[in-house]
């Protein structure tokens, strides 16, 4: 159990996907205008890439290596395609927001990255705490850059205003710039993060 | 000075003599005596802007100003180093800042842009003679991204010669034309002598070309600034305007209103010649400023926004190590070699 932790909560702050492997920040920047879709995206994300690290685990024994990133790459379109719909279905409106970003989640570097690192090469349990875990440190990334886009840029939490109508917004934070810039900053404050855990784990 | 210490504490860590970022030389000047010379060099500019645009302009300088070395010493203190604001460059950033600036800018906008100019333009790339960008530009740039509207509410002037009008001629041009920019001030003959003298609307300290060039002289005659680079810059849009601006066929275009109206000198005489972002060698200078001068005519003429200085040398500023490196001095070759 203790061993499926670590599994799971490496994905949060030692490698999280945005932050410190910087992996997808394309869509990190492109639909963390607002929490509310950088929430879904994030859902989505978690989603596909639990799910996917599933089945590359189950079908490992049976690909050929030479095909395999066809194989995972059909896998996460099947995938894709489930949760595409669904939101189509029952959240048109998040749909239209996130737009092209979602049919690009078939190429996320961070899912692929996962099915060739981890879930090939393991079981089925690990793999999917693997996966849920890289999935949740992709989420909750989202949603702290989507907070203080949407905080910043727009004067609101959720669509609730928070600094009242005399607030300015920054116009910079929703758009890219300023999503690079912040997300920038957010990685020199993961790494003063990172290097203090391992500083103590180290004199320990 | 502090930077010339780092400078050299990297390069015993290092252990080799690696090519590295400017300030390279050493000299008598020391960086409090230059950047208190450029300030001076500034001023007259400056104090023209604030009698044109009166108070709003004196409340932006101040703001700028103050609020940059308040952010200067702030961070100084945080990254534990010596905090050393009298040495003028926070002063100068904060005035630079300023000066590209509409002179009736609501509070924010002035302390906003010095916390981007100092934060993160400077001291998140590791401080002064470090930073690659031209801080008081990526202040500006960050404030036009952010308050559009705000950036480009431009103030009458108080003292008006003949004209009511206080929108930009860079932005009447892009909007209606050359025509109308001419009917604006009342004829070209008036329309060259205002914006010579700087009786137009605009930035609070970019408006006088007279004050700016006479500035820039005294700057290139005490030797702080390569005269090639603004001459380069100027001619270059010049020659660019002259042959592409007109609206009917080639060489028909107006290169002296081209040279004089918006930022153009400020940028070239006080903004090109950074030394920490430019290019170190002659050849180097003379390729920044004519990629500088191409950049801007090419937004100012083709682009979606009327003025373009500010990019163009931001821009250019992200290949300064490039530049550096094609054009580097004889013996950095050598022991490349």
């Amino acid at each position: 159990m203790a061993n499926l932790w670590k599994i799971f909560s490496k994905g949060i702050i030692q490698e999280n996907p945005i932050f410190v492997l910087a992996l997808s920040l394309c869509p990190a920047v492109a639909v963390s205008t607002t929490v509310v879709n950088a929430a879904a995206m994030g859902l989505a994300v978690m989603i596909v890439i639990s799910a996917n690290n599933i089945s590359v685990s189950l079908i490992r024994k049976l690909v050929n290596p030479k095909v395999r990133v066809p194989v995972y790459i059909i896998s996460i379109a099947t995938i894709v395609t489930v949760i595409e719909l669904t939101l189509k279905a029952f959240a048109p409106l998040i749909y239209k927001d996130l737009g092209v970003y979602l049919q690009l989640v078939v190429v996320f570097a961070i899912i692929l990255a996962r099915a060739e690192v981890f879930a090939s090469k393991n079981r089925v349990i690990p793999s999917f705490f693997d996966g849920f875990g890289m999935g949740f440190g992709f989420f909750t990334a989202m949603i702290f850059i989507g907070v203080i886009r949407e905080l910043f840029g727009n004067g609101t939490i959720l669509g609730f205003s928070v600094f009242g109508s005399s607030y300015p917004p920054a116009l910079i934070m929703i758009l890219p710039a300023g999503g690079f810039i912040l997300i920038g900053y957010l990685v020199g404050v993961y790494k003063i993060w990172n290097e203090r855990i391992e500083k103590r784990s180290g004199a320990r | 000075m502090s930077a010339d210490n780092a400078l050299t504490l990297e390069q015993k860590q290092a252990g080799i003599f690696t090519v590295s970022a400017s300030p390279h030389m050493l000299s008598n000047e020391s960086i409090p005596k230059i950047m208190w010379t450029v300030v001076i060099a500034l001023l007259p500019a400056v104090i023209f802007g604030m009698v044109i645009f009166g108070g709003g302009a004196v409340q932006t300088v101040l703001l700028c100003v103050i609020s940059a070395m308040v952010f200067e010493a702030m961070v100084l203190k945080i990254r534990k180093r010596r905090i050393c604001i009298n040495d003028g460059s926070a002063f100068l950033t904060g005035l630079l800042l300023a000066m590209c600036l509409p002179a009736d800018v609501p509070f924010y906008l002035p302390i906003v842009g010095s916390f981007i100019a100092i934060v993160v333009a400077k001291h998140s790339m590791g401080g002064l003679g470090y930073n690659i960008f031209n801080p008081a530009h990526v202040g500006r740039a960050a404030l036009v991204l952010s308050w559009p509207v705000a950036m480009t509410t431009w103030t009458p002037m108080t003292y008006s010669v003949d004209t009511v009008s206080s929108a930009t001629p860079l932005g009447v041009l892009k909007l209606q034309g050359y025509d109308a920019v001419v009917q604006m001030f009342g004829g070209q003959a008036d329309m060259y002598k205002d914006l010579f003298f700087g009786f137009r609307g605009g930035c609070l300290g970019e408006t006088s070309v007279l004050l700016l060039v006479l500035g820039g002289i005294f700057l290139i005659y005490k030797g702080y600034i390569d005269w090639v680079v603004p001459v380069t810059m100027i001619g270059t849009v010049g020659v660019l305007t002259w042959a592409f601006g007109g609206s009917v066929g080639l060489f028909s275009g107006d290169p002296l209103f081209h040279m004089m109206a918006g930022g153009l000198i400020i940028g070239a005489f006080f903004m090109a010649t950074d030394m920490v972002t430019s290019p170190i060698t002659k050849k180097g200078k003379i390729i920044f400023a004519f990629g500088c001068g191409a950049i801007t005519v090419l937004i100012r003429l083709i682009g979606g926004y009327p003025e373009g200085v500010c990019y163009s040398i931001l821009l250019m500023n992200s290949v300064t190590p490039l530049i550096d490196r094609l054009c580097k001095v004889p013996s950095q070759k050598r022991r490349v070699a």
